[in-house]
C-alpha cells in the first residue's frame, strides 16, 4: 500500500453502486490560503510564531510519514499544491470514478491541539468558513465537519452552536489525543452542544495533547504511532463510557475515524468484565458498557483489518453489526482503501449497501 | 466447565511482601536505615489497592493483611486445588514505582532474596521471577546475574508501563543477558506511573486504569517487534502477564497490515509480525476477557490461529474467575493439555532442569 506499482486508470476501477467515503481530507493550497478567514492578527501572530502546537516540531509531524504530506504520489493536482487541495482534482480522481454520492471531509491540522485557545478557537471558525466557501458549497455531495479549539469547551460549544442547522456540516470534529482523555468533564460543553443540534462526533485518530503516545513513553517510528492510534482510541472510548458521557447525553453519537474497528469486540468485553468486578466505582453507569458502545458508536472502515483468512473478518464484523460500519477511503492518504477491494466476496446484498452507503446517510441524516 | 487436569504450571501468582518492613532483613546497614530514619511507607501500587475487588477474589481475601501474603493460604487455595507441579511466583510489589535507580536497585535486590527465603524456600514446587531496577540497564543486567546462579528462577519480570517503551535500544542488554541465561522476560500488567497510564492521558478511575493494561500490552508488543527485539535475539522468549488475549487477533492484523505498508522504516524486521508472535511472545490464560458463551471464544481461538500461545494462570490472589472455573467452558482435552503442561514447559525451559546449581 506504500508504493504504487502502477498507474491504474481512474476509469477502470469505477464501481456502479453509490457509495459514502467518510473520510477524506481537503487540504489547503497554501498556508495563506486561509486568510481571508482569519482576522489581520491572526495572520501575523501565526508568521512571528506559528502554531505552538503540543509537541516541538515548527513545522512537519513528530514522527516523518511514510510518503510528503502521508498522501499518494499519484494525487498531485496537476495544477500545483499538496494532494487533497484541489476540488477539481478530486472530483475527476476520487468523487467521480468512484461514485461518491456522499463525502464527509475531515479536515486536520487546523486550530486543534494548538496551546494557545484564541488562536485555537479563530483557525477552527476560519477552517469551517474555507471549508463551505472552497468545497461543500462547490460540491453538494461534500459535507463538512465542524472543527473546533478542542481544549476550550466554551469557545468549542460557541463554535458548534453557531453552525446549528448549517446543511454544509454533518458532524463535529475531535481528535483522538487530547490533553486530557475525551471522557473528561472539559469536554463536555462540545458534547451538549453537538446532541443541541443534532450531530454526531467524529474522533478522527491523532492529535498531540503534550502525553506521550504510549503509556510507557514516546516510541521510536511512524509504524509505532500508525499501529498505536488504535490504543488510543480504545483508551478515549474507554473514558467516554466510564465518565458516563453517554448517560448525561443518550441522543449523542460518535463516530472512531481511522483508528480500526477490530478492537472494539474485545474492547467491549474486557470494559464489561472489569464493570461487573468494579461496578461500584463507577456508580453513574447504569448499563453495561458494551450496550453503551453498541447504541452509540460507528466506525469507519478505513483501514481495513486485514486478517489472513477472510472468515474472520465475517466474524468480526458480525460481532460489531453490519449497521455501524462506514466506509471510507482516507482519500488522499497513503493508505487508501480501494473500494472495490475491501470487502471479501461473500456478503450479502443488503449488507453492502448498508456498509457502503446506507449507515452514512442515515447517520449524517442525507436523504 | 472445563476441568483442569494434574501437572499444569500457574505461570501467574502473586506472592505479596506484607510490608516495606518486610524487607528489612533483605537490605544492607545503609538501605535499613534510609527506610527506617525517612519513614518510609509500604509501596502498594495505584493499579492494585489493596480492597479493591480485582486485587482479591472474595473467597481468597484474608481476615487480616494483604491478600497473597500466607503461603498456607496459596497452597490451600490455589497450588493444592489446581493439582499443579510448578508455580511461578511474579511479586507485584510497587518497587517500580521509585525514581532513585540506587533506592530501586537496593529494593529489588531485597525482593528477590525474600522471594528465596520466605516463598521458595518454604515449597518445592514453586519457582520464581527476578524483578529488576529497570532504571538502570547495568544494574538490571548485574540482579539478572546475580539471582539467575538459582535455577528456581525461571523468568525475569518487568512491569508493562514504564519509563520508555520496552523495545528500545537501551533495555537489550537486559534481553541479552535472559536469552543467554534461558530466562523468559514476562510483562506484566502494572505501570511504574512515570508516565500517563494511558496514552492519552490520566483517567479518573481505577476500572479505566486496568482497562487500559490491555493498550499498554498492544504498544508494547508494537515496540518490542518493529525495535527488532526478536530478530537480534531469536531464542528470546517473552510472556505477557494478566494482559488478556482476546484483543490480540485484531491488533496482529493492524499490525502487519502497516508492517506491509511501510516495513522500509524498520528493515530488520525479517520476519512477519504473526511469525515473531507465534515463535516468540506468549500471554497467561487470566484474565479471560471474553463473553461466557463458548462459541465466541473458540471462534476467537481459532482467530489465533494457534494453540501455542497460551499459558495456564490463575493470577491468584486476583479476582479474575469463581470457583474452579480457571479454564473457559467448551475447551478440548488437547487444548487443556497444551495449555496446562505442554506450552508453560516449552516456554521455561528451566522449569525441567534441576534446581541444584
Amino acid at each position: 500500500m506504500n508504493v504504487q506499482f502502477r498507474a491504474e486508470p481512474a476509469a477502470s476501477v469505477s464501481v456502479k453502486t453509490a457509495i459514502a467515503d467518510c473520510d477524506i481530507h481537503p487540504a489547503r493550497a497554501t498556508p495563506s490560503e486561509l486568510f481571508p478567514f482569519l482576522a489581520k492578527r491572526w495572520h501575523q501572530h501565526l508568521e512571528t510564531y506559528g502554531k505552538h502546537p503540543y509537541q516541538g516540531m515548527m513545522e512537519g509531524p513528530p514522527y516523518p510519514k511514510a510518503q510528503p504530506n502521508a498522501s499518494r504520489r499519484d494525487a498531485y493536482p496537476p495544477e500545483g499544491g499538496p494532494q487533497g487541495s484541489s476540488l477539481s482534482f478530486m472530483q475527476k480522481q476520487l468523487l467521480d470514478p468512484y461514485n461518491v454520492a456522499l463525502g464527509v471531509l475531515n479536515p486536520l491540522a487546523t486550530g486543534q491541539g494548538l496551546r494557545n485557545q484564541d488562536l485555537a478557537g479563530a483557525i477552527c471558525a476560519a477552517i469551517n468558513d474555507w471549508q463551505i466557501e472552497k468545497w461543500t458549497s462547490k460540491d453538494s455531495r461534500l459535507k463538512g465537519s465542524i472543527v473546533v479549539a478542542n481544549e476550550d469547551g466554551l469557545s468549542a460549544a460557541a463554535e458548534i452552536r453557531k453552525r446549528a442547522g448549517d446543511r454544509n456540516f454533518v458532524q463535529v470534529l475531535l481528535l483522538s489525543r487530547n490533553v486530557e482523555p475525551l471522557g473528561q468533564r472539559r469536554y463536555w460543553p462540545i458534547y451538549e452542544a453537538a446532541q443541541e443540534i443534532g450531530l454526531p462526533i467524529g474522533v478522527h485518530a491523532f492529535g498531540f495533547g503534550g502525553n506521550p503516545i504510549t503509556a510507557s513513553g514516546w516510541p521510536s517510528f511512524y509504524i509505532e504511532e500508525m499501529v498505536g492510534h488504535s490504543q488510543c482510541q480504545q483508551t478515549a472510548l474507554a473514558s467516554l463510557v466510564l465518565e458516563g458521557v453517554f448517560e448525561r447525553y443518550p441522543k449523542l453519537k460518535m463516530v472512531m475515524i481511522e483508528a480500526g474497528f477490530g478492537w472494539a469486540p474485545s474492547l467491549g468485553w474486557r470494559l464489561d468484565k472489569n464493570f461487573d468486578r468494579l461496578r461500584s466505582e463507577v456508580p453513574h453507569l447504569k448499563r453495561r458498557p458494551s450496550e453503551y458502545i453498541r447504541d452509540h458508536i460507528w466506525w469507519t472502515t478505513q483501514p481495513m483489518e486485514d486478517p489472513e483468512r477472510r472468515d474472520h473478518l465475517f466474524e468480526l464484523i458480525e460481532w460489531i453489526g453490519w449497521d455501524k460500519l462506514l466506509f471510507a477511503t482516507d482519500y488522499p492518504h497513503w493508505d487508501f482503501d480501494e473500494p472495490s477491494r475491501v470487502l471479501p466476496a461473500g456478503v450479502s446484498d443488503a449488507n453492502k449497501q448498508a456498509f457502503y452507503l446506507d449507515n452514512a446517510k442515515k447517520l449524517y441524516g442525507i436523504s | 466447565m472445563t476441568s483442569p487436569i494434574a501437572g499444569g504450571v500457574d505461570c501467574d501468582l502473586h506472592p505479596a511482601v506484607p510490608h516495606l518492613t518486610s524487607l528489612l532483613p533483605y537490605m544492607n546497614d545503609y538501605w535499613r536505615d534510609q527506610v527506617t530514619t525517612r519513614g518510609m511507607v509500604d509501596l502498594i501500587s495505584q493499579s492494585y489497592p489493596t480492597n479493591s475487588p480485582i486485587s482479591a477474589r472474595p473467597d481468597w481475601r484474608p481476615a487480616q493483611g494483604k491478600p497473597g501474603s500466607s503461603l498456607a493460604d496459596m497452597q490451600k487455595q490455589a497450588l493444592d486445588p489446581f493439582r499443579v507441579s510448578f508455580g511461578i511466583c511474579n511479586p507485584l510489589y510497587g518497587v517500580q514505582m521509585v525514581f532513585s535507580e540506587d533506592m530501586q536497585d537496593a529494593f529489588c535486590r531485597a525482593l528477590n532474596d525474600w522471594l528465596v527465603k520466605e516463598w521458595l524456600d518454604k515449597d518445592a514446587r514453586l519457582r520464581g521471577s527476578i524483578v529488576i531496577p529497570t532504571q538502570s540497564v547495568e544494574k538490571s543486567v548485574a540482579e539478572i546475574e546475580r539471582c539467575a546462579k538459582d535455577k528456581r528462577f525461571v523468568q525475569v519480570l518487568m512491569l508493562v508501563m514504564g519509563d520508555m517503551p520496552l523495545g528500545k535500544r537501551a533495555y537489550w542488554p537486559i534481553y541479552a543477558a535472559a536469552e543467554r541465561l534461558g530466562l523468559p522476560i514476562g510483562i506484566h500488567a502494572g505501570s511504574a506511573y512515570h508516565n500517563p497510564p494511558t496514552s492519552v492521558g490520566w483517567g479518573s478511575y481505577h476500572v479505566e486504569d486496568y482497562v487500559a493494561q490491555a493498550q499498554a500490552f498492544q504498544t508494547q508488543m508494537t515496540s518490542l517487534i518493529v525495535e527488532g527485539v526478536f530478530a537480534r535475539h531469536p531464542n528470546l522468549k517473552m510472556v505477557m502477564l494478566e494482559s488478556g488475549f482476546t484483543w490480540l487477533p485484531s491488533y496482529l492484523w493492524r499490525l502487519h497490515k502497516f508492517w506491509r505498508g511501510v516495513r522500509m522504516e524498520t528493515p530488520w524486521v525479517d520476519r512477519a509480525p504473526l511469525e515473531i508472535v507465534r515463535s516468540n511472545i506468549r500471554f497467561s490464560l487470566q484474565p479471560v476477557d471474553a463473553p461466557p458463551d463458548p462459541t465466541t471464544l473458540n471462534r476467537l481461538f481459532d482467530h489465533m490461529q494457534s494453540d501455542e500461545l497460551l499459558l495456564f494462570s490463575t493470577d491468584y490472589p486476583h479476582w479474575q474467575f469463581d470457583g474452579e472455573e480457571v479454564l473457559p467452558a467448551g475447551i478440548s482435552p488437547d487444548l487443556v493439555r497444551k495449555i496446562m503442561i505442554d506450552n508453560p514447559h516449552a516456554t521455561y525451559t528451566r522449569l525441567k532442569q534441576s534446581v541444584q546449581a
